[in-house]
């Protein structure tokens, strides 16, 4: 059983920036020490080019290329860039109505990913409406247990009780079918800063208890998934004195790395820097902004494409979070096989971004996008389900959909008013069954201390709801 | 020549018509809507002088034209007649008019009309016989060929087809219509026009001018050899060569089928206005008494056919009223379910331990994210009056006028008319608002009534009338009841500004805010009582007005 090892940083590794990092891959060096990045060594070719699927001799790099691993200093572990988000499977009906996990469609993707190199899986007890670790466990306990790292989390929002997070710890090990776990995340600190933590973790002993579990080596890593505002993160950090925190989880992708609103959460360019400043590897959650960053406006689009014709839009958003060194692993919930194989072109003989690239991403792109009356929402599910049967992201995916692809009417003295007016009631039902509509939230606000990213729901389905009624009406 | 004419004629017709009830976008009604008012009995409930006159006219000139042309329910009993083996072979044969029966109905038909005896009139009216068909039975596979091509559409990112949702709108209505359908079917089948010479009401007002009609067919007893071919060919059955080479007018519905048949050009439909049924000069002697033949058969088929009719209408099940006291337990029940299961939100994490304190050994229940909470359909409230659409004015007029034709259930777009279940009213539409509510840019039912039971409204005069008025049960509201702080759902969609959020308890400055109707304001569109979220029933409901007025 491995034990937990003390971080030691390389020199090398401690001192490099940004730009110096891009400089040396940029020059073709291969970096020495811990974090010597396989494949990361580009060759000299222009930026434009890199990201096409098929290389230049014509062989397809998912049949020639190298997953990029990093090194986690911390203990060694070689993880690959790309790691498996297991949130979003497709789920199925079964004989009663309920929804389950398509297992087969899962072992497909994961043994997929495993094949080419990805070695990172990350879920949670709360996922798949708590069916995730199970669905995990069932895939790669398929495989030997060396050949990947498991992460997964204490989601204890329940309740503080111990005896919640106790069944949560051990069912995690039932579930994944394993007598260890790798990477284990206290799941979605921030809100409530050290207060909150105190209550859910230190007053109940359970962070006393997952300290030993580390020290016995049933942990290997011991780490926290970040959400919320920056004097919690200021916390977080204050803690890592007193705790030492293997590694930790952000949302980071080109919009927040500097558009983050503040409020709600932290620009990832200072979440990113204050981690790096204490050496502290970081892995990525919503390098999408939850699927956003792969579909956004239109006018994004053409400015991407126009770039590089090849490259798919959701590319983009995965090289600007691997460019950054410190980056242990990126997670990206991949549903369907194609979404796998993108990614997989991203990540094997990985091409970081240029220096100008970077700003390209964090400055103009995400300036246009932050132009767009769209909501924050990543559908990650946690507001869900909402007592009164509302289906929240669906109507914030469907509305925020219709406000990129330029198709929201917005003026009946707009040409194509009534075609537009159409398209969106037609597919505001097909989207989303009448009784699950927003015109049914009552405002209960239950759904509000569940948001990672602390959007207003009811005021924004209010919003939306008003903005339907006047479309219905004809009075927009 | 004139066969053909006719039979293209009447089949147009009855596509077009059969088309307006399948529509359900309403926009074929701008172009066709005219075939409706031009029916019969809608035009008399609607007063509608002008078409009247010129049905009757046209019956009086032409013989009865409107039953094998215009008359839906008459052309569709001519296809299966067509159908038939006695139809396509040619086997009827004269039978003696059924005058007990005819005048009969007729008579209890126009008792009914007159005594507002409203279910019985819409059940005998081949017209909204027709539209009950079409719409109860036809439409579902209709709406579902639709839901297919939307679900294709949604493939493609079109939105030219949506999905529309399919569903039982009234059972007894429901089982009349399939009732009728049989009935229709299965005389059609057996005797070609029993039905039109014997019930329906229509056929026989008509009747009263055919038999004098100046253009009809003919028989030129000279040439005619007796080989009976048109006799045989005739599907009213009212073609007698052995009594004397004569036809009953009063139920001939001008098909020209014997026309198109004489070998011998005996027949023709010609001006022969006063002569006698066989031809000759009106003062002489004719046998329509005389010897009747094949007679039996038409009256045993129409005399089951009958007894079917009147079982179907006797089997409605007429549901119970709902009684509101258990639902509401169940709603509670449900709210304390699922406020239960979502306790233990981050915030509220302390208090909710201290509810749900697991016992020692019992695993937790861990909640997963995602997936959504079961949302319990609601049911339609007891309401004291009927509520009926706006533009009908008061609930009698609407149902003195409606003939349960179904056309305004067709085009509702926000599932909200559908047929009444109350037996005075069976089958004639009401408002309701489980599925949605009358939205206040849609005054759909108002285009295309054709019998004048909802008149023509604009928008802009629908949110000034006032069809009913909204009431509140406080011990369901969720705020008034403590469910939850704050809701005001009812309040946010009400389209006239009629709810008022209103503190509970006036002197304390932070108390929850309940709703409150102003009665002057609300005009009685269900959008409150469609949206509050207590069910099954709503804390919210809507009662109708006798009498509609301006608000």
């Amino acid at each position: 059983m491995v034990s937990r090892s003390t971080i030691k940083l390389d020199n090398t590794m401690k001192n490099i920036n940004r730009r110096e990092f891009l400089k040396k891959t940029g020059e073709g060096a291969a970096l020495a020490g811990a974090v010597a990045v396989a494949g990361a060594c580009a060759p000299k070719k222009t930026a434009e080019t890199v990201a096409a699927a098929v290389n230049s001799d014509g062989k397809d790099v998912l049949e020639t290329g190298k997953m990029e691993l990093r090194t986690n200093p911390g203990n060694g572990d070689k993880v690959s860039l790309l790691g498996y988000g297991c949130m979003r499977f497709t789920m199925k009906k079964d004989a009663n109505g309920k929804d389950v996990v398509d297992q087969e469609n899962v072992n497909t993707l994961i043994d997929y990913a495993l094949a080419h190199g990805v070695n990172y899986f990350d879920t949670a007890p709360v996922y798949l409406q708590g069916q995730s670790e199970k669905a995990v466990g069932i895939a790669l306990s398929r495989h030997p247990r060396n050949s990947y790292y498991i992460a997964t989390k204490m989601s204890n929002f329940q309740s503080n009780d111990r005896k919640v997070a106790m069944q949560l710890y051990n069912d995690a090990f039932k579930n994944l079918q394993t007598d260890y776990l790798d990477y284990y995340l206290l799941h979605s600190l921030g809100r409530g800063g050290a207060a909150g933590f105190k209550a859910r973790f230190e007053d109940n002993g359970v962070l006393d208890f997952l300290l030993k579990e580390r020290e016995k080596g049933k942990i290997r890593q011991l780490g926290l998934s970040f959400h919320g505002d920056q004097p919690s993160f200021d916390d977080m950090m204050v803690l890592h004195d007193k705790y030492h925190w293997d590694f930790v989880q952000i949302q980071m992708n080109y919009y927040d790395w500097k558009h983050a609103d503040g409020r709600r959460n932290v620009n990832a360019e200072y979440l990113y820097n204050e981690l790096d400043k204490r050496g502290i590897p970081i892995v990525i959650m919503e390098p999408l902004q939850g699927g956003r960053l792969a579909k956004p406006a239109e006018s994004v689009v053409n400015r991407l494409k126009e770039r590089d014709p090849q490259a798919s839009i959701a590319s983009w958003a995965f090289r600007f979070v691997g460019s950054y060194p410190r980056v242990l692993s990126v997670l990206s919930g991949m549903v369907y096989m194609e979404h796998l194989q993108d990614n997989l072109r991203t990540y094997m003989d990985f091409k970081p971004l240029t220096e100008e690239e970077l700003t390209f991403l964090d400055t103009d792109i995400s300036d246009i996008m932050a132009n767009y009356p769209t909501v924050e929402c990543n559908d990650c599910k946690y507001c869900m389900p909402c007592p009164y049967g509302i289906d929240i992201p669906g109507i914030f995916m469907h509305y925020n959909n219709s406000v990129n692809q330029g198709l929201q009417p917005r003026s009946k003295e707009q040409e194509d008013y009534q075609k537009l007016r159409k398209s969106y009631l037609v597919s505001y039902d097909r989207a989303i069954p009448t009784l699950r509509q927003a015109d049914h939230c009552v405002g209960c606000k239950q759904c509000i201390p569940k948001c990672p990213q602390s959007i207003p729901i009811p005021r924004e389905l209010r919003r939306i709801d008003a903005y339907v009624e006047k479309l219905k009406q004809n009075t927009l | 020549m004139l066969k053909k004419i006719r039979v293209t004629l009447a089949t147009l017709c009855l596509a077009a018509i059969t088309l307006l009830f399948l529509d359900f976008t309403g926009t074929l009604h701008h172009w066709l809507g005219w075939l409706a008012k031009i029916q019969f009995l809608p035009a008399v409930l609607a007063l509608n002088l002008v078409v009247i006159i010129v049905l009757l006219l046209v019956t009086i000139l032409f013989g009865r034209i409107y039953c094998s042309v215009i008359c839906p329910l008459g052309v569709f009993q001519d296809g299966v007649a067509n159908l038939s083996k006695k139809g396509k072979k040619g086997k009827y044969s004269y039978s003696k008019e059924m005058k007990w029966l005819r005048y009969g109905v007729w008579v209890v038909f126009v008792i009914a009309l007159i005594a507002g005896i409203n279910a019985l009139v819409a059940l005998l009216a081949p017209y909204s016989a027709w539209g009950r068909i079409v719409q109860n039975l036809l439409a579902p596979v209709w709406q579902w060929g639709n839901n297919i091509l939307a679900s294709i559409a949604e493939k493609h990112e079109s939105y030219t087809f949506y999905t529309k949702e399919v569903w039982l709108k009234s059972l007894p209505t429901f089982l009349v219509a399939l009732g009728t359908l049989v009935a229709v079917v299965i005389l059609a089948w057996k005797n070609g026009r029993t039905y039109c010479n014997t019930i329906c009401p229509v056929g026989t007002t008509l009747s009263f001018f055919s038999r004098f009609a100046a253009f009809r067919p003919v028989i030129d007893a000279s040439k005619c050899k007796s080989c009976h071919l048109c006799e045989h060919k005739c599907k009213a059955a009212c073609i007698d060569i052995d009594g004397g080479k004569t036809i009953d007018y009063s139920r001939c519905v001008d098909c020209f089928n014997c026309i198109d048949n004489c070998k011998f050009g005996a027949l023709k439909y010609r001006f022969a206005w006063g002569t006698e049924p066989n031809g000759t000069p009106a003062k002489a002697n004719h046998a329509t008494l005389g010897t009747v033949r094949g007679g039996t058969g038409a009256e045993r088929s129409g005399a089951s056919g009958g007894a079917e009719r009147s079982e179907a209408f006797a089997r409605p099940e007429v549901p119970s009223g709902d009684s509101s006291a258990p639902a509401d337990k169940t709603r509670r029940a449900f709210m304390v379910g699922s406020a239960l299961a979502l306790g233990g939100s981050a915030l509220s994490s302390v208090k909710a331990m201290a509810q749900t304190e697991p016992a020692e050994d019992e695993p937790v229940k861990i909640e997963g994210e995602g997936g959504f909470a079961d949302i319990v359909p609601k049911i339609a409230p007891k309401r004291s009056v009927a509520i009926t659409p706006f533009g009908s004015e008061s609930v009698k007029a609407f149902y003195s006028h409606c003939t349960a034709c179904q056309l305004c259930v067709a085009v509702c777009p926000n599932n909200v008319l559908r047929p009444s279940k109350d037996l005075k009213h069976l089958m004639q539409p009401e408002m309701s608002f489980e599925r949605g509510y009358c939205r206040p840019e849609c005054v759909k039912c108002s285009e295309v009534c054709p019998a004048g039971a909802i008149l023509k409204i604009t928008p802009e005069e629908k949110t000034q009338w006032k069809v009913g008025t909204a009431k509140i049960a406080p011990w369901l509201c969720l705020v008034d009841n403590g469910t939850v702080e704050e809701c005001g759902n009812c309040a946010r969609h009400c389209p006239t500004g009629a709810i008022q959020m209103v503190k509970k308890d006036p002197n304390d400055p932070k108390s929850v805010r309940i709703p409150s109707v102003d009665e002057s304001k609300c005009i009685g569109c269900g959008a409150c009582e469609n949206l509050c979220p207590s069910r099954p029933i709503s804390a919210i409901t809507v009662d109708g007005f006798q009498i509609h007025h301006k608000a």
